[in-house]
């Protein structure tokens, strides 16, 4: 996976051994498949030279935690972790938009970390706490993000909102004294079509202000 | 009569006011459901095949393999062999599976013929003499500029002069009445002279009539000043966040229940009923939240009748087909491009005298229509002419302001370079000239003076090229702009229960305009209740039918029907609560959660004890509003407004990066209900206005026929970062309240684009002709002006 810290201002490759495979990483296995035919099923191959674990064909069984709570899966395994919450689950507040890692709407927490939850695939989700945008509120109160959200009309149609408050709660746990201007490069990875993002700013200036 | 008027300023409690949308907190927390969210009992997933070819027949089609794979439960060939497909992507079989992997792997093994056709995607300025042998138009040329919208004269005038290709009977007429096609124009075509097309019909460029009028040569002879030059925008996408789409399920082998992304909730059954054999009354349409629509989601599309066909073939079990986001992009819709070579004359002392232009742009098959220019400017001496390009980019469809902001780039973009010429301040440039800008003068003379003091536009403008600073050029620019926005037809039904609780029902949507929030604010302030009282219902067809949210018709619709129902409303219960009062029921007002006696207020209920006074049954009334302004009594809806937009840009002369600073929109909407909402259409309107304005553009290849940049990566769209201070001045009191209410989407996304490229223009010394606005361009503007100014010295 790729790591983007707007504060640092610097990316880093994170190799995570425990994990599955990563999109981009089924994607170099898909293309050295054909050269050389990897034993499937639950194993580890080399791929590019490193090991990696092949899943599948067909379903496979996969478990994941959402909002604290465990959920058994047969999944096949190209199926990505949005898909998985969505389709599977009926947990729809991350939303399907570009399906590619390029708007931000379907961001969720991985072990508290914003992440596209449509460049993720789900086996690769597994033993991690995901969290979406359904796990803010607390009872019927609003989180203050949320609230924000509503007293500065940061958002319109709303397709992009869910995405826009759990990338924030991210960025803000993380860095909880950053600047508006950090802030706003840290919300750079989501895109709204409506315009909200004057509404955004009134919030990004509310909370940083209270240091939220 | 009761009195429907709109309460006086000072009986308003929160119409005007700046009140939170009631959606938000449902939409923050991500319960709101859309459309794609919706996820049926033993749901399958609809994949579509799509054309690779941007034309194409199709020699045929083979499904078996699709058929055989495990998992389909359903395949539709929905164009058949033998057809003909006017873009890639165009749908050619739909698939539905258990799952979404099972249904593209299915699609994957559908195997399909095609022989590819020479085709066009170029928007390019035709060759010269191209489309002078423009002939008589085929039933899809209409079909094509219906959807256009093509403005009903030019349409008329066109089928006047060429004629048809075909015998013109009832059901093509009928059609095309579905299609929204107006009176004026099926008249047209029925009065069309009938000529049988040699070769196949027209060519790729379909030049319209000329169209002059006063004295334009005398007008170029006479001027002190001729300004030339060359404007345009290209075609954009909507790029809708929740793509089209629609799950479709059949109750029976007669009813349909169809949960579809659309702006047009009460339209949709109609445009079903006839292409799935069954009457629109066994149609429900269903439609919690819409994630943008912007004016692409009106139709009931191809693949929602698709879907609608699998399921039925898989036994009525719910089908979902949503666009990925490359068909999104592709092919649910696109603004028709428009370029001008444009000349304007005018006196030494900046009178605008004359106009010329030749103009041109596509929007896919249909060609489109000229847009209205000179915009907002009525020049009195004008000869344009246009031509439309036929081609095969895939289908137009209205983008929020169908034809204003590409008229307003060309238009204000030659007037801006007139006013260079002059060595004019283009402020004092157009207040010079609003005199031919028609009823809305005075309007724009007001706004003008306000968004020049919000922008600070007298401190900061300097003449062209002459606030650099280093590498920095630093420009203002401005434009204007008018839209309609009278409230379409609308019916409300408002029920008061006995114990007090109130339910509006009416079947419309809220495209994140603030609709709901439109509808609640106006009942409760009739019924002098919280917001919070008010039960809405919306988004569906089991409610009154109310228009589609297209051309800013809905806040005047909604608004204004509500009002109507909950006046009734009221009356209904005055009649019932007199008695326990002791008064009659003129005599009563409702005040602050209470029903009391105006001559003596002491004697009150509380909304719920009033309301306890109706006995068992609840009561309901209805209210209609009118498309027809004269058919309302009184009139609560009107149309016509005017809006000022301004920018401050800076821009980069070593690599071209053009960065707003500021932007300033100063808008007028007769009523306003809410403030708060109204503003934020205006401040999304000025974001999408950076966005087109900077980075849009779909680009096809002319290689291949497709679009090259079909997704969220290369089709920009402007981010949190390019958003600079953003002000918005809404104009309302005295001259604009009493009007009633007007809509607002579409009025503040026509004037950014041109007032960026003139600020541009202003900036470096030159003009970007084309927008996007991007460094390239900027650069090339740049080397053009360098190279001019060497040739000169």
């Amino acid at each position: 996976m790729q790591d983007y810290d707007p504060v640092k201002n610097e990316s880093k490759e994170k190799v995570d051994d425990n994990s599955g495979v990563s999109r981009r990483d089924f994607l170099k296995i898909s293309t050295i498949s054909a050269a050389a035919v990897p034993i499937l099923g639950t194993k580890v191959v080399q791929a590019a030279g490193e090991p990696v674990k092949v899943y599948g064909p067909g379903k496979v069984p996969v478990e994941l935690t959402v909002n604290g709570q465990k959920h058994a899966l047969q999944l096949e395994p190209r199926v990505t972790l949005l898909d998985a919450l969505r389709d599977q689950l009926d947990i729809t507040g991350a939303k399907r938009v570009c399906d590619r890692a390029e708007c931000g709407a379907c961001s969720v927490l991985l072990d508290n970390r914003a992440i596209y939850a449509c460049s993720v695939l789900a086996i690769e989700a597994q033993g991690k706490a995901i969290a979406t945008v359904e796990t803010l509120m607390q009872g019927e109160t609003l989180h203050p993000i949320q609230q924000a959200f509503v007293d500065n009309d940061a958002s319109q149609c709303g397709f992009c909102t869910p995405g826009f408050v759990m990338a924030f709660k991210a960025f803000v746990d993380q860095h909880p004294n950053a600047s508006p201007e950090e802030i706003r490069r840290g919300l750079s990875g989501n895109l709204c079509r409506c315009g909200t993002y004057h509404g955004i700013q009134l919030v990004i200036a509310q909370l940083a202000q209270k240091g939220a | 009569m009761p009195d429907y008027n709109w309460p006086d300023a000072q009986h308003r409690t929160l119409i005007g006011k700046r009140i939170s949308r009631v959606d938000s907190p449902v939409k923050v927390s991500g319960r709101a459901k859309y459309t794609y969210d919706y996820h049926g009992a033993n749901m399958l997933f609809g994949k579509v095949l799509r054309s690779p070819y941007a034309k194409a027949k199709i020699v045929s089609i083979d499904t078996s393999a699709a058929e055989k794979l495990p998992g389909v439960k359903a395949v539709e060939i929905i164009q058949k062999p033998g057809s003909t497909v006017p873009w890639a992507g165009d749908e050619i079989v739909a698939v539905a599976a258990v799952d979404e992997p099972t249904a593209e792997d299915a699609v994957r093994l559908v195997k399909v013929k095609y022989e590819p056709l020479p085709y066009l995607v170029s928007d390019a300025e035709p060759p010269a003499g191209a489309g002078e042998a423009a002939g008589p138009m085929s039933q899809d040329d209409i079909d094509d500029v219906v959807s256009n919208q093509v403005p009903d004269a030019q349409l008329a005038k066109y089928l006047q002069e060429y004629g048809v290709s075909f015998k013109v009977e009832d059901d093509f007429l009928k059609d095309m009445q579905g299609e929204g096609a107006s009176d004026a124009v099926l008249a047209a075509i029925r009065q069309a002279p009938y000529h049988s097309a040699p070769g196949g019909g027209h060519s790729n460029f379909q030049r319209t009539a000329a169209q002059t009028s006063g004295d334009p040569d005398k007008a170029f002879a006479e001027a002190d000043v001729v300004s030339e030059g060359l404007y345009g925008a290209p075609v954009i996408v909507h790029c809708c966040l929740e793509p089209h789409g629609s799950v479709s399920e059949w109750a029976d082998k007669d009813h349909l229940f169809t949960h579809i992304s659309t702006q047009n909730v009460s339209g949709i059954a109609a445009q079903m009923a006839e292409s799935l054999g069954v009457s629109a009354a066994n149609i429900r349409v269903h439609q919690e939240n819409i994630g943008g629509g912007f004016g692409s989601k009106f139709a009931a599309d191809r693949w929602d009748i698709a879907a609608a066909r699998l399921s039925r073939k898989a036994g009525g079990k719910p089908v979902r087909i949503m666009l990925e986001r490359d068909a999104e992009l592709k092919v649910a819709g696109a603004r028709p491009s428009a370029y001008a070579r444009v000349k304007v004359a005018a006196k030494k002392d900046g009178t605008i005298t004359g106009w010329q232009s030749q103009s041109w742009g596509t929007g896919g098959p249909g060609g489109g229509g000229m847009p209205p220019i000179p915009y907002v400017f009525g020049i009195p001496n004008q000869h344009k002419e246009h031509t439309a390009i036929r081609n095969n980019i895939g289908p137009a469809r209205a983008w929020r302001a169908p034809n204003h902001p590409q008229a307003a780039i060309i238009t204000m973009g030659a007037l801006d370079d007139l006013a260079a010429k002059l060595n004019m301040d283009p402020l004092d440039l157009w207040l010079k000239n609003l005199e031919i800008t028609g009823p809305r003068r005075d309007v724009y003379r007001e706004e003008l003076a306000i968004a020049a003091d919000l922008m600070g536009w007298k401190e900061k403008w300097r003449p062209r090229g002459q606030n650099v600073s280093g590498s920095i050029a630093r420009g203002l620019g401005l434009s204007i702009h008018t839209w309609g926005g009278r409230g379409h037809a609308s019916d409300c039904d408002l029920t008061i229960h006995p114990d007090g609780s109130v339910d509006v029902k009416m079947g419309t949507q809220d495209l994140g305009t603030g609709t709901r929030t439109t509808i609640v604010i106006v009942a409760a302030e009739t019924l002098s209740i919280p917001i919070e009282a008010i039960n809405l219902y919306i988004g569906d067809t089991l409610y009154p039918p109310s228009g589609g949210s297209g051309g800013s018709t809905t806040p005047g619709g909604v608004s204004s029907s509500t009002r109507r129902a909950a006046v009734d409303a009221r009356e209904a219960l005055f009649a019932k609560v007199a008695p326990a009062l002791n008064a009659q029921p003129a005599d009563l007002e409702c005040v602050n959660s209470k029903v009391r006696v105006k001559s003596d207020p002491s004697r009150s209920l509380d909304w719920k004890q009033a309301c306890s006074k109706m006995g068992a049954v609840r009561l309901t009334a209805r209210g209609h509003n009118d498309q027809v302004a004269s058919k309302n009594h009184p009139d609560l809806t009107n149309s016509g407004v005017g809006g000022v937009g301004m920018a401050d840009v800076e821009v980069d002369t070593e690599t071209g990066i053009v960065k707003v600073k500021k932007m300033v929109a100063v808008q007028d909407c007769g009523l306003i209900i809410d403030l708060k909402t109204a503003e934020s259409s205006c401040y999304g309107a000025l974001s999408m206005g950076i966005s087109y304005a900077l980075f849009e553009e779909k680009i096809m290849d002319q290689a291949t026929g497709r679009m090259l940049n079909p997704n969220m990566e290369f089709y920009r769209l402007a981010g949190l970062n390019d958003i600079p201070e953003l002000v918005v001045h809404m104009m309302t009191g005295k001259g604009y309240d009493e009007r009633g209410v007007i809509g607002l989407g579409e009025p503040p996304v026509i004037s950014p684009g041109a007032a960026i490229a003139n600020a541009v223009a202003n900036a470096i010394g030159g003009r970007v002709s084309f927008l996007p606005i991007t460094p390239d361009k900027v650069l090339a503007a740049l080397t053009q002006k360098d190279m001019a100014q060497k040739a000169g010295a």
